[in-house]
């Protein structure tokens, strides 16, 4: 993407006369135009990402505009004998084919005029009211014609359409889809990550190709993959048409996605349909038992020139009643893989956020889009999500990616697996299902080695190019395609054609699994294959539980009804959304939970300087009553009640024997003694080092809390003063302790030293600030409020020393 | 089987709550769809298809719960059932825009009602092909 940047021009050569003339006046003398001054400001903000991305004008006269176009029809709707002879401003004679079929089959005639006669306003209201019922508002939609959805969902802000979305989405339990292809059509890679994928909490796993030659080994392989993840996971495979209906009869795919529709008439042609052939198609469908939806979205009739002159909105609305009539159970829309259209527009992805509400106010399950590569800028990608993540869609993605983007043949979706950890994050701040979760990596290990040797197993028994040991190995490590063996292509071809040829269905697959022995992953695949018999996944927003149920909007209806109703993570779910790659425990916050592999230090994190770090042992021997000091030349140095105790180290791990070892070094090279005395009464930094400064006989005194906040006090000053203070202890170091030893040091033989320059760092709270409230309350526990100060000798000694 | 009165909210999913009304096209029940049958070769592709009668089931299920557009799609779907897989295939391509004269929509049509008792997909294409004619969308 840097090369679009590079592109920009940085000097114009083609200024205004006026800016010439200013250029001129700026610097006279000189000949040629100067490039006016920038200030630094505009510079930084040049370079922001949200710069590369593409934003344009409207221009309502050729539908580049997003919802609001002055063109859009007005909303009318005539009913002569049960039959729609006016919508929309248009007599039955002049309606083309998406009128026709929209006025015949998706509208329910009887209830039109009533419907129809509601103001938008107050169709709205009932929206986003939950105390009028889903039903309630279905038995309103079912009669509007697409202006009027139009104009209902233009009275509504994007507040009020997520509102509306929390109840009208059609099954109560979001879910979220996936996509796993290979930039190689690589099936091992496929697979593995198909496992990962189900292992992480897709319900649905969707790949395409590159060469479309490959699609039967990588339909094979999603399956296999996805079966070896969880069992349950429906996939399917993005294809033309016919093709994909043939791996779907076949039972190598569980369901089908990318069966087009247009909002008019002559793009919808060239698309090679019409509304008649995809209702044909969707009965085709449900014939081989195969559950389906449509695909539509704002911005594709424009992009492909023929917009008419309407807006995005009121085309995909066409779009919407078009999928209702043919009596498909549902829709991925929201815009897709024209999000570039109205992303670039105003209010663009308001429009995209009211397709995918009218999608399921038409009580149609939606699969709502962020499946596309959207934005440069990380803060409008995840801007563009909230709106499904935040009141749930029924497929919050339609297309999470599954795999590193450069491996996304859908040419990249708006989240890849480098954003799993935000989103469990974003789950988990916000008590929001998005579902997904986190899984340690040894399960994610087992799970991608499982589905690429299930699916060497499987290769074996029919026949197909073998998959390597060594193929195994790496894709169970592998992040992408770039660190995968290539594999022979024309080999893979020539497989792919004797599948076709041989007419491989999907119970060879389950015998290639038992043979290869793994009848698990057999067991789950026949499962999978057992509900075309049943024909219970053809209902709206169905998906299967691992445990092979149905879960669709009939028996997990949406019942939101306002606070206190619907779905809300809780129980086992609410615990597993609470689990990350990195929680401190709050028993012992010097250790994490979840049993995760440790957290890599960061460059720029303090720790020990020097190779010793970590090798030294402290050991602190208790002396009795701390006394008073008489030497004028000391500094005490008093120490929070677990330091070098229940805790060993700082809150960015620097062990406490390096801590006090500066700290003492620091006071001894300035020719002064020094003496350690521990504090059990209390811990409070300011108490233990005011209380150090009164024992010490300088009247100079260092405290310490555990997790290495400290400060230097004087015995003269109120407690609620100080020397110097370091607050925050993630930023202090080997140096810095030994910095403030010195300076101790140099205060308690009547100097003025410099302070220790005081370090900032505004990303330290979001890092540690709850884990240093842990440590905190972890150290009061060891408080003994009755307990007076001890003097203690500090043995410190090299742990590997005989 | 299709005078049976389905209560979704007691009878939905049928594979869990009500397997005695579910049979393959071939005869067999759900639970004789096991793994030893299948290594056994006694289950075979067509024995992982729907029955019409189960589409049926289906279609009445989404009626009572207010969605009958899909209802209809499951019973056209339930005519499709008898046809083989290249025939299905075949009519779609047929309702392609311009890939068909009026004619031969007619004659998929009559063949769809006669061969197949499909009237319902029958009249769809009926439909198509007075929609294609007047906007002028049929082959040439």
């Amino acid at each position: 993407m840097s090369t679009k940047r590079a592109a920009r021009p940085q000097t114009s050569t083609t200024q205004t006369p006026a800016a010439q003339a200013t250029a001129a006046l700026q610097r006279p003398g000189r000949q040629t135009p100067a490039v006016p001054r920038r200030s630094k400001r505009t510079e930084i903000l040049e370079n922001r990402p949200v710069n590369l991305d593409g934003f344009v004008e409207e221009w309502p006269e050729v539908g580049m505009v997003a919802m609001d176009s002055p063109y859009d029809p007005r909303p009318s709707v005539r009913v002569k004998d049960g039959t729609i002879v006016e919508m929309d401003g248009k007599d039955r004679k002049d309606f083309d084919f998406l009128d026709q079929f929209i006025a015949d089959h998706a509208i329910d005639a009887a209830a039109a005029e009533r419907a129809m006669a509601i103001p938008a306003t107050e169709i709205a209201h009932m929206l986003l009211d939950p105390r009028v019922s889903r039903a309630e508002v279905l038995a309103v939609s079912s009669g509007l014609t697409p202006a009027k959805l139009l104009e209902v969902v233009k009275t509504m802000n994007v507040v009020e359409m997520m509102m509306a979305m929390q109840k009208m989405r059609a099954r109560r339990t979001p879910a979220n889809q996936g996509h796993s292809t290979s930039a190689r059509d690589n099936p091992v890679q496929v697979a593995a990550d198909a496992a990962e994928a189900g292992l992480r909490g897709f319900r649905e796993l969707e790949t395409t190709l590159g060469v479309v030659r490959y699609a039967p080994l990588v339909a094979i392989a999603l399956q296999v993959g996805a079966q070896a993840g969880k069992p349950g996971v429906l996939t399917q495979c993005a294809l033309e048409e016919a093709t994909e209906l043939e791996l779907g009869m076949r039972g190598i795919t569980a369901y089908a996605e990318t069966i087009s529709v247009y909002g008019t008439e002559q793009v919808f042609c060239d698309g090679d349909d019409t509304p008649w052939s995809k209702a044909f198609l969707a009965s085709a469908y449900a014939s081989r038992g195969i559950k389906m939806r449509f695909t539509s979205g704002t911005g594709a009739e424009v992009q492909m020139g023929n917009a008419e002159g309407k807006s995005m909105l009121y085309l995909e609305v066409r779009c919407i009643l078009v999928a209702k009539g043919a009596g498909v159970q549902g829709l991925q829309n929201g815009s897709i893989s024209c999000i570039g259209v109205p992303g670039a527009v105003p209010a663009g992805i308001r429009a995209v956020l009211a397709e995918n509400l009218i999608a399921s106010t038409v009580d149609l399950e939606c699969a709502s889009g962020n499946d596309q590569s959207f934005s440069h800028s990380d803060m409008r990608r995840t801007a563009r999500m909230m709106p499904q993540l935040l009141p749930g869609t029924d497929f919050i993605c339609s297309g999470y990616s599954a795999v590193p983007n450069y491996d996304n043949m859908f040419a990249g979706s708006n989240m890849d697996p480098e954003d799993y950890d935000d989103w469990n994050t974003l789950q988990r701040d916000l008590q929001v299902d998005g579902a997904l979760r986190h899984v340690p990596e040894a399960e994610i290990l087992a799970a991608r080695n499982r589905a690429a040797r299930a699916l060497q197993g499987v290769f074996a028994h029919l026949d197909l190019a073998p998959i390597t040991d060594r193929e195994i190995e790496a894709v169970t490590y592998s992040h992408g395609s770039k660190e995968l063996p290539l594999r022979d292509v024309l080999e893979d071809l020539k497989s792919a054609q004797s599948v076709m040829d041989r007419g491989v269905t999907g119970l060879d697959i389950v015998k290639g699994l038992e043979a290869g022995g793994f009848p698990e992953v057999a067991e789950a695949l026949l499962g999978v294959l057992r509900q075309r018999v049943s024909g219970d996944l053809l209902h709206t927003s169905a998906i299967l539980t691992p445990e092979l149920t149905t879960l669709s909007a009939v028996n997990d209806a949406n019942d939101y009804a306002g606070p206190g109703s619907g779905y809300r993570p809780s129980g086992a779910r609410w615990e597993e959304m609470k689990q990350l790659r990195h929680v401190v425990s709050a028993r012992n916050p010097e250790q994490e939970v979840g049993g995760s592999s440790p957290k890599a230090v960061p460059a720029g994190t303090a720790v020990g300087t020097g190779g010793t770090a970590g090798r030294r042992t402290l050991h602190l021997e208790e002396k009795g009553a701390a006394h008073q000091g008489r030497r004028s030349d000391e500094v005490v140095i008093g120490i929070s009640p677990a330091f070098g105790d229940f805790f060993s180290k700082t809150i960015v791990d620097v062990p406490h024997a390096e801590v006090l070892r500066e700290l003492l070094a620091g006071v001894e090279e300035q020719g002064v003694h020094a003496r350690v005395i521990r504090l059990r009464s209390s811990a409070d930094l300011a108490v233990i080092a005011h209380t150090a400064a009164r024992l010490s006989g300088s009247g100079i005194g260092i405290g310490i809390l555990s997790r290495g906040t400290t400060m230097i006090h004087q015995k003269d000053l109120v407690r609620l003063s100080n020397l110097e203070l370091f607050p925050q202890a993630p930023l202090m170091d080997l140096e810095t302790f030994r910095m403030i030893g010195r300076n101790a040091a140099r205060y308690a033989k009547g100097e003025s030293p410099e302070p220790v320059p005081s370090r900032n760092d505004y990303m330290a709270r979001p890092r540690w600030q709850a884990k240093a409230a842990l440590l905190h309350i972890k150290e009061t526990e060891f408080v003994r409020p009755d307990a007076g100060p001890v003097e203690l000798g500090a043995l410190i000694s090299m742990a590997d020393a005989g | 089987m299709t005078s049976e009165k389905l209560d979704p909210q007691r009878d939905y999913p049928l594979a869990s709550h009500r397997p005695e009304l579910l049979r393959t096209p071939t005869g067999k029940r759900l639970d004789e769809i096991t793994m030893e049958a299948v290594l056994a070769g006694e289950v075979a592709a067509e024995d992982l298809r729907i029955a019409p009668e189960t589409l049926r089931l289906q279609a009445q299920i989404a009626d009572s719960v207010g969605r009958p557009q899909l209802g209809q799609n499951f019973r056209r779907a339930a005519e499709l059932t008898a046809l083989p897989d290249e025939k299905v295939l075949g009519f779609y391509n047929a309702l392609r825009p311009r890939a068909s004269t009026k004619q031969q929509l007619t004659a998929i049509a009559e063949e769809l009602e006669h061969d197949y008792s499909a009237t319902l997909c029958a009249q769809l294409i009926r439909e198509a092909a007075d929609v294609y004619e007047r906007r002028g969308i049929l082959a040439s």
